[in-house]
């Protein structure tokens, strides 16, 4: 059932990793926000 | 449109990076995540009307006289019932709608939950303009309860299509968005409220227009980043284990009106049950049990929480919201580091993990809190929340294991339903028995010792049924014929000839 070749023809194109790399940044950024604000909050646990 | 949210039209061609995919999945689960944290618009919508303090309704109002009474403030507890719609909707949406989305694609399911979901916020911020409580728990609780289910088992089967060499880091790296969704969402919230308060308005009205619309943008631009990969794709270089090499690691495929009549399946929902419910009973009473149990120790003086002054209070009262914030931080670091540990360890293994550690851990607790140790108290929480984070993330890879991957997103909305149960019987036992020891004379600090016990043995109760999982039997497993004919009808044949 496998295709032939699908997965040898399947390798990601270079300029994809710039896009991956966007990707991440658009969804990462708001999430590092929200760590450093919980962080925050976190931190009278040690004072 | 319709064409557009087609699965045949998300099939990837050559040369698409895998990597994409999960971002996508991150931007439609960090925005249903929220649900965690509406609890931040509890206090400024008991007040909506009153502005500065709540305007009680008449004692003698009656129950639906208060749902659509405009005169009068909501209470907090009345307002609470959207976070319990919240689960219970989404356990039932993922479970009714789970068969539709692996039919219609991944794309078309985020698009449906991203309108359910904004267009929740744009219905409740409508109830708090005409001040009907009806309207926020139909909206928010209802409809923005079946966007979280279609919204969180939409990645699911997608990913681990995308990632058969890492199943449990691909959807653990989705799902750790939803434990992380209510960290952006809560400041968030709390920004937009203080920008749009007037001297006549909390400012909540507008807030949830424009979370709406965020969140509404943010999942289309997930729903639009799908895409799925050609049947038999595998990544380059990988080559599937042989079939006798891991019995725990099916290659065939069980359909979703089988796979809920197997032992396997419902031995899993135990698993998942028990495993929530411990883990929910804690975060409900993470914050009060620290500062009941220590007390003046937190601060550094003597004494029990009752004997302190009003201003020592608030400071207790701060230690324990940033015990509860580091408990949260916990909760998304399990999601992706036990997901991506059960790829090497196995999916069974990380659960005897989960519980055996567990039990341990909250034995270990009462004793950490006679000995009066905090960093021990403390550390043995945030263990104790990484696997509970853990529990959900590496749940949706034993089920590909179990039941393969053709209907793992439907099989995964079924079992969803253990957690709207963890749902009800965590909190219920916790605060139940806390209850009871408190009417029984028992010191308020010493009072969770006994709940701690008995979430240990629901670990019991999952390390027995995450023991007795075995391979499914050969009878439920879907002939050629019947996976040719699901295969036509999930539109995997057009995309195979396209």
């Amino acid at each position: 059932m496998t295709t032939p070749g699908i997965n040898d023809a399947w390798r990601p194109s270079p300029a994809s990793w710039a896009l991956v790399a966007v990707a991440w940044i658009l969804v990462g950024i708001p999430l590092a926000w929200g760590i450093y604000k919980t962080l925050q909050t976190a931190v009278a646990l040690f004072r | 449109m319709a064409g557009l949210l087609a699965k045949e039209r998300i099939i990837a061609g050559p040369g698409f990076n895998r990597w994409l995919v999960p971002p996508a999945a991150l931007a439609i689960h960090l925005s249903i995540g929220m649900a965690y944290g509406f609890s931040v618009f509890w206090l400024p919508l008991s007040r909506a009307i009153g502005i500065t303090q709540p305007v009680a309704c008449p004692a003698d109002m009656g129950f639906f006289a208060r749902i659509f009474a405009t005169t009068c403030d909501w209470k907090i507890s009345t307002l609470g019932w959207m976070y319990t719609l919240f689960f219970v909707f989404l356990g039932s949406s993922a479970a009714v709608f789970g068969r539709w989305l692996e039919r219609e694609g991944p794309r078309k399911a985020g698009v449906v939950a991203a309108f359910c979901w904004g267009g929740g916020f744009l219905m409740s911020a409508l109830g708090v303009h005409l001040h009907q409580i009806w309207m926020l728990w139909l909206g928010s609780g209802v409809i923005g309860g079946c966007g979280l289910g279609l919204g969180y088992i939409s990645p699911v089967s997608t990913l681990i299509k995308w990632f058969p060499d890492r199943r449990g880091m691909a959807t653990g790296m989705a799902i750790m968005g939803f434990g992380g969704g209510a960290m952006i969402g809560s400041p968030l919230a709390n920004l937009l409220m203080n920008h749009f308060k007037t001297p006549t308005s909390v400012g909540v009205l507008e807030t949830f227009v424009a979370m709406g619309a965020i969140y509404f943008v943010a999942m289309l631009c997930g729903a639009f980043g799908y895409r799925l990969p050609p049947p038999d794709w595998r990544p380059a270089g990988w080559t599937p284990p042989a079939a006798q090499a891991n019995a725990m690691i099916t290659h065939r495929q069980v359909h979703v009106s089988q796979a809920w009549r197997t032992p396997q399946f419902w031995l899993l929902w135990t698993v998942l049950c028990m495993n929530v419910s411990a883990g929910i009973g804690v975060i409900g009473m993470a914050s009060p049990m620290l500062q009941e149990v220590f007390g003046g120790k937190l601060i550094g003086i003597a004494g029990a929480l009752k004997d302190l002054a009003e201003d020592q209070r608030v400071q207790v009262a701060t230690i324990g919201a940033g015990f509860a914030a580091l408990l949260s931080l916990f909760n998304i670091a399990g999601r992706i580091f036990w997901a991506s540990l059960s790829d090497y360890l196995g999916r069974k293994r990380t659960y005897f993990v989960f519980f055996l550690l567990g039990m341990v851990l909250y034995s270990l607790a009462p004793f950490a809190g006679k000995i009066g140790s905090v960093p021990l108290f403390v550390a043995i929480f945030c263990v104790i929340l990484t696997m509970y984070g853990g529990g959900f993330a590496t749940v949706p890879a034993y089920l590909a294991d179990m039941f393969g991957t053709l209907h793992v997103g439907a099989i995964h909305g079924r079992l969803l339903t253990a957690w709207s149960m963890a749902g009800i019987l965590g909190p219920v036992l916790v605060n139940y028995i806390r209850e009871f020891q408190i009417a029984r004379g028992v010191p308020n600090a010493q009072a969770y010792n006994t709940t701690m016990y008995i979430l240990a043995a629901l670990l019991v109760i999952g390390f027995f049924s995450n023991l007795a999982v075995k391979p499914v039997a050969e009878r439920y497993y879907m002939t050629d014929a019947e996976l040719a004919a699901e295969r036509q009808l999930a539109h995997e044949v057009a995309a195979r000839k396209g």
